[in-house]
């Protein structure tokens, strides 16, 4: 007598709850994630085991690229109706003389990190091509006649007072550079700066203490 | 690969009815992407924020600079000299051209075996007290909560009289990692006082005579 086979049937699993779980986690990922900014310059941050997270919001940058380029960013604030990008153009316009049309206020207003003299910020900004753009970002002056980064913290700090500084440092720039732009950020009464720096772990234990020389 | 439909075999004869089939869409490639796209967005999102070092410099007084200058103790002192090429030097006392003769400087690294040796060797007592209290909370000798641990850790520092009170200078030709690093030692090692400050002339008359 031929052994009675029960039909083979292949597993099945639902997978609908599975689909339903990772749609939400996605859509939740997705609007949560905040893209990095694209960066003005390519700068390699010093390692450093300081776990403190640096501010997202309030936060004024200052880049230091390796070849010596400093660039500047200030973000609109935690709440962003504040505008406080377009307010410092505008400030920072009647200072130099220079009038910003609206459009020009408005685009700065979304843009970020920028290095270059104030004179071709207006070409910059209504520059479409991005290798012209590139071309213009020479760095912010901060010569002794014509210190105008300073005059970007100044007008910054007055712009939006809350706000809190950071320097982000290639790892080989010059500390000689460094020091000129804390010297300049203490002239405007800034005494705390974050440096910016990759997380790297280094523990130290109690055994790791070099025998006592007495 | 979720599934097979089998089809099952329909009775012989009669009428052949097209089988009424479940409308059923394979979903692995849908899960696929998602999987895909879900580990994109964890890494990124977790990844992207900065860690900062936070520094407080003294704040830049000219008009009453000499009055209220703080009395170090030479003995405690210890001076860091950041030079070209990673190089470390240091020497211990203050370097007074009254008092003949200047200490020598002594060249280290940034290794291990390096400043890190002398700087925690200067710190025994506090960098010890403060490696025991974190051990006991380790284990859970005491349950203290993250903030209450810090304020201790600070009360520490701030009530230290032994350890060393380091000087960081650096030479016009070290890299802004250099300062990054010997802050991060500083931290490292617990320092409690320490301070970036500019080099003297003398000092840069003794960098030249130091070991290359």
């Amino acid at each position: 007598m031929p052994k009675i086979k029960p039909p083979v049937r292949t597993p099945h699993i639902d997978m609908t709850p599975m689909v339903d779980l990772f749609s939400v986690l996605l859509i939740f990922l997705l609007l949560t994630a905040s893209f990095r900014p694209q960066e003005a310059a390519v700068i390699t941050t010093p390692q450093s085991i300081s776990e403190k997270q640096a501010p997202d919001a309030d936060l004024m940058t200052i880049f230091i690229a390796k070849d010596g380029k400093v660039y500047f960013n200030i973000d609109n604030g935690r709440d962003t109706s504040t505008h406080f990008r377009s307010k410092l153009l505008g400030k920072i316009g009647e200072q130099y003389k220079i009038t910003f049309t609206k459009a020009e206020i408005a685009k700065f207003g979304t843009m970020s990190s920028f290095g270059l003299p104030i004179k071709d910020l207006k070409t910059w900004l209504n520059s479409k091509d991005s290798k012209e753009k590139e071309k213009l970002q020479t760095g912010i002056p901060m010569d002794s006649t014509d210190n105008q980064l300073a005059w970007w913290v100044r007008e910054a700090r007055l712009t939006n007072v809350g706000a809190e500084v950071a320097i982000k440092g290639d790892a080989d720039t010059d500390y000689k550079l460094v020091k000129k732009v804390m010297d300049l950020l203490q002239d405007n009464k800034v005494n705390k700066f974050n440096l910016v720096t990759n997380l790297q772990k280094e523990e130290v234990a109690l055994k790791d203490l070099p025998p006592a020389t007495k | 690969m979720a599934e097979i439909i089998q089809e099952e075999k329909g009775k012989k004869g009669g009428k052949r009815r097209p089988k009424k089939h479940g409308t059923r869409i394979d979903m692995t490639p849908m899960v696929d992407l998602m999987c895909l796209l879900i580990t994109f967005f964890m890494l990124t999102t977790a990844f992207s924020k900065a860690k900062v070092m936070v520094i407080t410099m003294p704040e830049k007084d000219n008009q009453n600079q000499d009055k209220n200058q703080p009395q170090i103790s030479a003995f405690r002192t210890l001076n860091i000299i950041l030079s070209e090429g990673d190089k470390v030097y240091y020497y211990i006392g203050m370097a007074d051209p009254k008092k003949p003769p200047l200490p020598a400087l002594v060249k280290t690294n940034f290794s291990k075996d390096g400043i890190r040796k002398i700087l925690l060797d200067k710190n025994r007592d506090l960098f010890t007290k403060i490696a025991e209290y974190r051990d006991k909370r380790v284990t859970g000798k005491i349950v203290v909560a993250d903030t209450t641990l810090e304020n201790e850790i600070k009360k520490m520092k701030r009530d230290d009289k032994k350890g060393p009170i380091v000087l960081i200078k650096a030479d016009e030709k070290a890299k802004y990692k250099d300062i990054v690093n010997i802050i991060d030692e500083m931290a490292i090692c617990n320092i409690a006082s320490y301070a970036i400050v500019d080099m003297s002339p003398l000092e840069k008359d003794m960098l030249k005579t130091a070991p290359k």
